[in-house]
């Protein structure tokens, strides 16, 4: 009886996470707009279906959320087989403010051995973007990838004007 | 009779002064292990993330109200500013609680450093200021009074990291000035201070400093080679707040490779201890001392002089 149900339970289980997978799969966007923090730049018009189309596969960019297995060494002990997830969009893990009081004060029984030095969303987006980027001489820059806006020129401060003492460094 | 008792009490208060000065400095150093606050938080630093593009420099011009810079924080150039014969790279003052400087270590990619206050467990400039003007807060800053502030610079000294600086530019009210962990505004309010979250790569961790030491090892055991294998304010100089981690010597971005795990207040803390000692048994001390040797003087002469004058009247008749 009980191991009946526990098979009916895995049997479901597993029906769903390949309908999860399929539906990933048949749902991928050609456009994400990587909006949700832009103040001081302007979000990222992202091009997923020219990155997905480079020929690397999923787990390139999306860890083992796919169900693409991992190339990732460290990741490999658990997730060489997971399956895919619900969500695979890099907001339904890495926070927006990872050092929020909440953030940092967390549960400590729903943190992983391996997962407590997870970076927030930015830094997520910017590893990800930049590191394959300096690989395939993509672009580096700031403002390559986003335009900074008015309050970001405020906040570099684009106006101050090089005081003829600040040369009294030696070059 | 009365020559017994006096030399029990030479002896009695040369023991009880020996006593003192071995039992003093003891007591002073038992007290003195204090490795910061248990729910302090801090910040790690991690100089392999870090791409120099200076945006904590503005976070913190923004949130410390400080004036214009005289160039934009864009601009990089300032990394090849030096001072002082071209040994000295850029250091916070008191327009610029924190700066980025570069470094360019022998046959690798440049490395960039960010230098502010470390808000040390036991801090120097604390022990130095003689108003008491600096506080170590249980969130781990390290925070000072301006308004007790006398000017001395004793703290600007005694600074191990050189990270103090003094409004010279004030003439009416010239006070140090030094990054503050955004105490005020943000961390007294269980907020990150701005540079940590303006940091567009994490190269600044922020969280309770026992926490992040356990990261700052697991970063080191689960990527092998790409850092030396150092947490940087774990134990120097007693332990920092804020903690780093390179990807080459520590010598080679800037930092004292041998600072020692001793708390500068430790360099003192013997010499210290015995002061009240000496202020509250010494004169006492000296004066029973003074007192005793006078009094043998005058009976010894007075007697000298009996003897003579008895030898003189006997001579007489």
């Amino acid at each position: 009886m009980g191991a009946k149900q526990t098979l009916t339970t895995l049997i479901m289980a597993l029906a769903l996470i390949a309908a999860g997978t399929t539906a990933v799969a048949a749902d991928l966007p050609d456009q994400v707009s990587l909006d949700t923090m832009a103040k001081l730049f302007n979000g990222v018009e992202f091009d997923h279906a020219m990155h997905a189309d480079l020929g690397e596969d999923c787990s390139a960019c999306h860890h083992h959320t796919t169900g693409t297995g991992t190339s990732n060494e460290r990741c490999m002990g658990c997730h060489a087989d997971s399956p895919g997830m619900k969500t695979v969009q890099c907001s339904g893990c890495h926070v927006v403010e990872p050092f929020s009081a909440k953030h940092i004060n967390r549960d400590a029984s729903n943190r992983y051995q391996f997962h407590i030095d997870m970076p927030g969303l930015k830094a997520a987006y910017h590893w990800n973007c930049v590191g394959c980027h300096e690989q395939m001489d993509g672009p580096t820059g700031c403002q390559e990838c986003h335009s900074r806006t008015t309050a970001g020129d405020d906040f570099y401060q684009k106006k101050a004007v090089p005081a003829v003492a600040a040369a009294k460094g030696e070059h | 009779m009365s020559g017994i008792s006096r030399r029990r009490f030479l002896a009695a208060s040369v023991a009880g002064c020996a006593a003192t000065t071995l039992a003093g400095p003891k007591k002073a150093l038992a007290s003195g292990t204090f490795s910061g606050y248990p729910d302090g938080m801090g910040v790690l630093v991690d100089l392999t993330r870090c791409v120099g593009c200076r945006s904590c420099e503005a976070a913190c011009n923004k949130e410390q109200k400080l004036p214009a810079p005289g160039r934009p924080f864009d601009d990089m150039s300032v990394f090849d500013e030096t001072f002082h014969g071209g040994k000295q790279k850029r250091r916070p003052d008191e327009n610029a609680y924190t700066v980025v400087n570069r470094y360019n270590p022998e046959g690798g990619a440049p490395v960039y450093r960010k230098v502010q206050c470390n808000h040390c467990n036991e801090p120097a400039c604390l022990s130095s200021c003689f108003v008491n003007a600096y506080t170590k807060t249980p969130e781990g800053a390290v925070i000072y009074n301006s308004k007790v502030c006398v000017g001395c610079r004793t703290c600007m000294v005694a600074c191990p990291y050189q990270v103090p600086a003094y409004s010279y530019s004030s003439s009416l009210d010239p006070v140090i000035k030094k990054c503050i962990f955004c105490y005020d505004t943000r961390l007294k309010k269980g907020l990150p201070p701005a540079c940590v979250e303006i940091c567009p790569q994490e190269a600044l961790t922020f969280g309770k400093r026992k926490e992040l030491i356990k990261i700052g090892h697991q970063r080191i055991e689960t990527h092998p080679g790409r850092y030396v294998e150092r947490l940087y304010g774990e134990k120097e100089l007693g332990g920092t707040s804020w903690m780093y981690l390179a990807p080459v010597a520590f010598d080679q971005v800037g930092f004292d490779p041998s600072p020692g795990n001793e708390p500068i207040i430790n360099n003192v803390k013997d010499f210290l201890g015995t002061v009240p000692m000496v202020l509250a048994i010494w004169p006492a001390m000296f004066t029973g001392f003074h007192l005793l040797a006078k009094k043998h003087k005058g009976h010894d002469e007075h007697e000298h002089d009996a003897e003579q004058q008895h030898g003189e009247e006997g001579e007489e008749q």
